[in-house]
């Protein structure tokens, strides 16, 4: 556990040193941990864990968009479970449910526990759609169709600049409208 | 959109960098300021009196109080701005501007009284003051709830608080070279009164908008 998330801290001090290959290995390995977290804080709610990945996909956003809140000198696994228990509880109450959610849920994580897999959510796809245009064309070309951004923008015929700054501004606007949903 | 995906997007936004929640707080306190001074200027301004009132050691410890309370809310809703923070360890510095009152209040009380106490404690300007120093407040306290939505504070309604307690404590020091009662008497009284109000108000927004 701890050469885990000792090694979560290296990825995340390269990821914010600008090593992409970095963060999304770390976002990678981070996925099954908060799946199995978000699976047994549904059950424990008495929810089923189907919407585990709808939980999952938010608290990715909210890593990635609030980033700049880890101190490189913390450790990151108690940032990333604190930003994972509040999604979940915001998530419950949005369903109207009472609020049980153990603090260990995010922290008492085994290894070996979480299968690598991939499952789809519906939350963040529907959301995509009510996006501007522009967005939602760079989010699809970059997410489903995996362009990279060059790519990207020589389909739109944009620039390289305002493909990034479509890219954020559309994951920015995402996370907002899930947060009001 | 499945996980991956949503991976893969996030890694190619990497080379975003946002800045620092202070950076943003402190942008968002410059640009709210020159309202609240413009309420300063406009309504209140500066006693007449200032430059003798500055030999009195109770006109000179209201800026200490107010500033007691601004510079430490400011450090601990900096703090906070991060999701795995606790306020434990951090909220004593909350009690500075309190600890400096006591001590204030005890000092007067061994004095020869200038006035009884509840002329003190009264004033002249309490409904100025509970007027004057959460209207200056309202910029500063959009200022400060501005800055820490760049932050993700777990406990938004605290973190609203705080806000609150920031945009007090400066419109606070503001509204203390207005103000001709220096009694730390008024001061316990009528300033923390307006604090109250606008820590209140900042916990009830801070609910809804900082939320992350």
């Amino acid at each position: 556990m701890r050469g885990r998330e000792d090694e979560w801290t290296g990825l995340m001090r390269s990821a914010m040193a600008g090593d992409d290959a970095a963060y999304h290995r770390l976002l990678k390995a981070v996925t099954p941990v908060l799946r199995a977290a978000a699976r047994r804080g549904l059950a424990r709610a008495g929810q089923p864990p189907d919407q585990a990945e709808d939980i999952v996909q938010e608290i990715l956003l909210a890593v990635h968009l609030k980033r700049h809140t880890w101190d490189s000198e913390a450790p990151f696994a108690p940032w990333l479970f604190a930003i994972g228990r509040n999604k979940l509880i915001d998530m419950l109450r949005r369903r109207g449910r009472r609020i049980f959610v153990n603090i260990d849920d995010f922290a008492e994580t085994l290894p070996g526990e979480a299968p690598q897999e991939t499952v789809s959510a519906g939350e963040v796809a529907s959301q995509l759609n009510t996006l501007p245009q522009r967005q939602r064309d760079v989010l699809q070309s970059i997410a489903v169709d995996s362009t990279s951004i060059k790519d990207t923008a020589a389909k739109y015929s944009m620039s390289e600049g305002a493909v990034r700054v479509a890219l954020h501004r559309g994951l920015a606007a995402l996370t907002a409208k899930l947060r009001n949903h | 959109m499945d996980t991956d995906q949503l991976i893969r997007t996030l890694a190619a936004d990497n080379a975003h960098r946002p800045p620092r929640v202070g950076a943003v707080l402190t942008m968002a306190l410059l640009v709210a300021a020159p309202l609240s001074i413009l309420i300063f200027a406009t309504f209140l301004g500066v006693r007449h009196d200032v430059m003798s009132a500055m030999h009195n050691p109770f006109f000179d410890m209201k800026f200490a109080v107010t500033l007691s309370l601004a510079i430490p809310a400011i450090i601990v809703s900096l703090h906070l701005s991060r999701p795995e923070a606790l306020l434990r360890g951090w909220g004593w510095l909350l009690l500075l501007p309190v600890g400096l009152l006591a001590v204030a209040i005890g000092s007067e009380a061994m004095m020869a009284p200038a006035m009884p106490m509840t002329m003190r404690l009264m004033g002249k300007n309490s409904r100025v003051c509970l007027l004057a120093i959460p209207a200056m407040s309202l910029p500063l306290l959009a200022g400060a709830l501005f800055g820490l939505r760049h932050g993700a504070p777990s406990h938004p309604a605290l973190a609203g608080a705080l806000a609150g307690l920031v945009s007090a404590g400066l419109a606070a020091t503001l509204y203390a070279s207005h103000c001709t009662d220096d009694s730390p008497l008024f001061v316990a009284t009528w300033y923390t009164l307006a604090t109250a109000l606008v820590t209140a108000i900042g916990a009830l927004v801070g609910a809804k908008v900082l939320r992350y």
